[in-house]
């Protein structure tokens, strides 16, 4: 009976043994006008009942993941001497901003079978259903499109920068860009032993434009009309104003 | 200072944009251009998104050409008259350059279109008023400086029908030629995304035979209504005009515009056009390389839903 007992206790044991406890040095962040990117701490620890155990090896991946938008990848090659956009595949959904950090590379840190169930890796976040019919070769665009992010930094993958104590304490430091799209940013953390991940968190920041950001935003997208004119009346009064300015100052 | 835009979505720094407008501006007192054709190429490359760049540079052009057309009004350079007969012919071709806009962005290859026609007009302006330019001068060194030839051609456009009186141009024209030529300034504007005012200056100069001193003050006060009539459509259907962005470049393009216009009068009319026609010349020899050199990057990535 206690034999079994424990037999039971060992089986379920890897699933709850090792708990993650996280949290975010901020969860909003304002888009003010002088908004000029922002850092998120996320630090954590990892709870457990019994002794650390040495092996499978441990890692922690936290990613951040901004809205999802459509996009369009266009390939230009020649064309009678010139270059031109070929052929192209629509993105049905790409994060506006995608970070993936872990201890260390992903590709220890994670089986592919639970990189495609968690959809951690930054490929797993692009959704292209239709693109396979558009191009033979849609893989490329995808990767291209990582690629081009990526040299934007709205895609960043940033192996071996999660600082792992003792098996215990965890903490990274990932940088949001200054080009920042409003909208949740959907944070996760995840525990992994041997590829094969074993305790997951998630939480939010909130990301909005506060202030003159907020109502300039907000006239131009519901009373475009006013704003429209309002634009207009701005560079009339300007344009007026650096007339007779120039005309008092040298007459 | 890095200062956030509310529609374009990105950070930039606001010395670089008030810069950035003084310059364009200057060029735009000076030559009456807009100034879109330079803006557009160096919005873009401050990583402000293009439909964003395209949408604000109108608002922007609008500021500078009141400011512009204001000092030309007092030197009595503007053609009223000429420049209503213009703008008719130039908000009935925005209005069909919109519609060939929608049907090529429909058939995708709209961005390339875009480009030939810079370097297509770009050149053959710029070219054309490199010569003219440079026989002038070489004509007004040779023969001395009080010879004045007054070139008007009596071709076939003095044959239309339907004249009338440009007293400050000292023109007596049938309306077609202006309004053709507004017209077909006023496609090319809506699918370039500027004022035209490059297009305009040569072909008032060189078609209509107007004189220079009146062309600048005159393409400005049309630009102004045409370029307003794009900032509404882009704010009421795109939502793309940022207004910070704007601010900013149009202070700069403001106070740009009246130090133009001051030395603008200052040089001589063939100095100004051999000046404007290099300027077009070096913008169209830099978009016609950047469409035959192999690019770095091959891939690009457009948002929306495309099609």
């Amino acid at each position: 009976m206690i034999r079994a007992l424990l037999l039971l206790l060992a089986l379920a044991l890897p699933a709850a043994a090792e708990e993650v406890v996280a949290d975010l040095s901020q969860d909003r962040v304002s888009i003010s006008t002088s908004f000029d990117g922002s850092e998120i701490l996320v630090f954590g620890a990892i709870k457990r009942q019994a002794p650390i155990p040495l092996q499978p090896p441990l890692a922690v991946i936290v990613t951040i993941e901004g809205p999802d938008e459509p996009v369009v990848v266009r390939r230009k090659d020649r064309v009678a001497g010139i270059w031109v956009n070929v052929e192209g595949i629509e993105v049905e959904r790409a994060p506006a901003f995608y970070a993936v950090a872990s201890t260390r590379p992903l590709s220890e840190a994670l089986s592919e079978t639970e990189d495609l169930r968690w959809s951690i890796s930054t490929r797993q976040k692009l959704r292209a259903v239709g693109a396979a019919s558009e191009a033979a070769n849609a893989p490329a665009f995808l990767d291209a499109l990582i690629r081009v992010r990526q040299a934007e930094g709205i895609y960043a993958r940033a192996e071996g920068t999660v600082q792992l104590r003792d098996d215990t304490l965890f903490s990274t430091k990932i940088a949001l860009p200054s080009a920042l799209t409003e909208g949740n940013y959907e944070t996760r953390i995840f525990l992994t032993r041997g590829g094969e991940v074993i305790d997951s968190y998630a939480t939010s920041i909130y990301v909005s434009k506060v202030g003159l950001e907020r109502f300039i935003y907000t006239l131009a997208h519901d009373q475009a009309l006013i704003y429209g004119v309002l634009s207009l009346f701005i560079a009339i009064v300007a344009g007026w104003l650096a007339s007779a300015f120039f005309r008092y100052l040298l007459p | 200072m890095q200062i956030y835009l509310p529609i374009a979505e990105v950070s930039v720094n606001a010395f670089l944009l008030l810069g950035l407008g003084g310059m364009v501006g200057i060029l735009s007192g000076m030559f009456g251009v807009g100034g879109g054709f330079l803006m557009t190429p160096l919005l873009f490359m401050i990583g402000i998104p293009p439909a964003v760049a395209v949408a604000t540079e109108a608002n922007i052009i609008v500021a500078s050409s009141f400011s512009g057309v204001l000092a030309h009004f007092r030197r009595k350079g503007v053609d009223l008259r000429m420049g209503v007969v213009l703008l008719i012919g130039g908000l009935a071709g925005a209005g069909l350059g919109v519609q060939v806009f929608a049907l090529l962005r429909e058939l995708g290859q709209v961005d390339l279109l875009v480009r030939l026609c810079y370097v297509l007009f770009l050149g053959i302006i710029g070219a054309l008023m490199f010569v003219e330019s440079l026989n002038a001068i070489r004509k007004s060194r040779t023969k001395g400086p009080a010879q004045r030839t007054v070139r008007r051609q009596r071709g076939w456009i003095h044959a239309l029908p339907f004249k009338m009186k440009f007293r400050t141009s000292g023109l007596y024209i049938s309306v077609i030629p202006p309004l053709a030529v507004g017209f077909f300034v006023g496609i090319l504007a809506a699918i370039m995304g500027v004022g035209g005012g490059f297009i305009m200056v040569p072909a008032m100069i060189y078609l209509l035979g107007m004189p220079t001193k009146v062309v600048v003050g005159t393409s400005l006060f049309q630009i102004i209504f045409v370029t307003g009539f794009a900032t509404l459509l882009h704010a009421t259907t795109n939502y793309t005009v940022d207004m910070v962005l704007a601010v900013l470049l149009l202070i700069g393009g403001v106070v740009g515009a009246q130090v133009g216009t001051r030395i603008g009068t200052r040089l001589k009319a063939e100095q100004l056009r051999i000046l404007l026609a290099i300027m077009v010349l070096a913008v169209c020899g830099k978009l016609a390389l950047d469409l035959l050199i192999e690019p770095a990057e091959l891939y690009s990535i457009g948002t929306g839903a495309g099609h």
